[in-house]
């Protein structure tokens, strides 16, 4: 049985996350149907793209009722990576489509969280502030990962965010809700820093 | 603190890695997939890949090759080389690049630019020009297919003709400083980050950690990108693929 299913919808860099695990010696599955997230102990839902887009691929994925299932019912640890963790939330500025609604909050464009004039999207690496080092960021020591985005999320309730960033403004980077996590940077692609953050996510 | 992001720039040539020199004679330093696995171990912020071959010759991107060079990178990965079409960005996505470049495409066709932003993002679209000086007066303009077409625009109004059509990074290649290890073209630069508010990558010229303190230290945060400094090492050009270590990096943006 595998330690980490992949939600694949068709978005996102499923490989390096497979990567990544193989590594570790953990065994990673990749889902594309209904029935692959029956049995699922960890969920990881990537996504590199726009809201709507995301919603749609994923919502025509035939997945989306067994993983409301998994996640609400079952309470599965779940893992949602940048697009993949708005999602999560209720709406976004980016588009029309509802969220999963599992957290909270709104997604929100950087534009509307600050009147300063920053580059956008935020791309690069930065610092990472947890609030909490007791489940994803066990063990890191200064932990910076890479971000690119132009959107972020904002729960409703301030205990939801596991971890805030700053570019401007503060902003929350990572979210926790009792089985939900989600990450806005990349923790595919930000060497051991990530590597780890992935490990500790396979714990839960 | 977001850090400036420091990038090597890998050239496909024939299936091979190559270093040029303003855009010609294409030198082998080996294979992309073991040069991915080092700069893995030396922690790089970001690579960059471009195929120089596809869009001279005509020839889609090579997806096996990028979802080989994708899955083993443990840093984001831009992609440039041969990209057409919205589907194509889409494919190249789902195999794991970050970021895809679009450069003549970008002009042949300018509305791939937010018709593929509605689907993978904004931020996961670069516009990359090549900037040549050309003609009696030696003015600077944008070049294409390998710097052989000369399109006539200037890069400024190009620069704000992306930002416009929606890419979440342009990057600007000098194909004169192109392997001459030099320094960039800091007046170019500046007068692009004025007028523009997206991030912006420079690449063509670098030839010392010195070249990249220097662009870093007057921009704070941009993206100073090189070939020849990541894959020579000495006045004789010998292969020897390198990184700044960590302290070293941060000493130069003194983070």
């Amino acid at each position: 049985m595998a330690d980490v299913t992949l939600v694949h919808y068709g978005l996102g860099n499923i490989q390096a996350f497979a990567h990544i695990y193989q590594r570790l010696n953990l065994a990673v599955e990749v889902a594309t149907t209904a029935q692959q997230l029956s049995a699922a102990q960890r969920l990881i839902l990537p996504g590199v793209g726009a809201f709507d887009w995301a919603m749609a691929r994923l919502n025509a994925s035939g997945m989306r009722e067994a993983l409301d299932d998994a996640v609400l019912n079952r309470k599965v640890p779940v893992l949602g990576v940048c697009v993949g963790m708005q999602m999560m939330a209720e709406r976004s500025d980016e588009g029309a489509e509802p969220g999963l609604g599992w957290i909270k909050g709104d997604v929100k464009a950087f534009t509307s969280l600050s009147d300063q004039r920053l580059p956008l999207p935020h791309m690069g690496w930065n610092d990472v502030l947890p609030a909490s080092t007791d489940c994803l960021f066990a063990g890191i020591d200064a932990p910076k990962y890479y971000f690119l985005h132009s959107y972020c999320i904002v729960p409703t309730c301030d205990a939801d965010a596991l971890a805030t960033a700053n570019y401007g403004n503060s902003f929350v980077s990572a979210v926790r809700h009792d089985n939900i996590f989600g990450t806005q940077f990349h923790p595919e692609k930000s060497h051991n820093w990530g590597i780890d953050l992935l490990r500790n996510f396979a714990r839960q | 603190m977001l850090r400036p992001r420091i990038i090597p720039c890998l050239l496909i040539h024939k299936g091979g890695l190559v270093k040029t020199v303003q855009f010609g004679s294409p030198k082998y330093v080996g294979d992309p997939l073991n040069a991915v696995r080092i700069f893995n171990e030396k922690e790089v912020d970001e690579l960059m890949v471009i195929d120089i071959d596809a869009t001279r010759n005509g020839h889609a991107p090579d997806e096996g090759v990028i979802a080989s060079l994708a899955a083993e990178c443990r840093m984001p990965l831009a992609y440039g080389g041969g990209v057409k079409t919205v589907e194509q960005i889409e494919r190249l996505i789902a195999l794991g690049v970050e970021k895809v470049a679009v450069s003549s495409a970008a002009i042949a066709d300018p509305d791939l630019i937010p018709r593929a932003a509605e689907r993978v993002g904004r931020q996961s679209i670069v516009g990359v020009m090549d900037v040549k000086a050309g003609g009696l007066l030696r003015k600077t303009e944008v070049v294409t297919h390998n710097a052989t077409k000369r399109t006539g625009l200037q890069p400024l109004e190009f620069a704000k003709r992306l930002q416009q059509l929606g890419v979440g990074e342009i990057v600007v290649n000098s194909v004169d400083r192109d392997g001459m290890m030099q320094g960039y073209d800091m007046a170019l630069v500046d007068s692009i980050r004025a007028a523009t508010d997206v991030p912006l990558t420079i690449l063509g010229g670098a030839g010392s950690l010195d070249d990249i303190r220097q662009l870093v230290g007057r921009h704070k945060v941009i993206g100073a990108a090189a070939g020849s400094l990541f894959v020579f090492k000495g006045k004789f050009r010998a292969v020897l693929i390198n990184y700044p270590d960590r302290a070293t990096h941060e000493e130069l943006y003194g983070g």
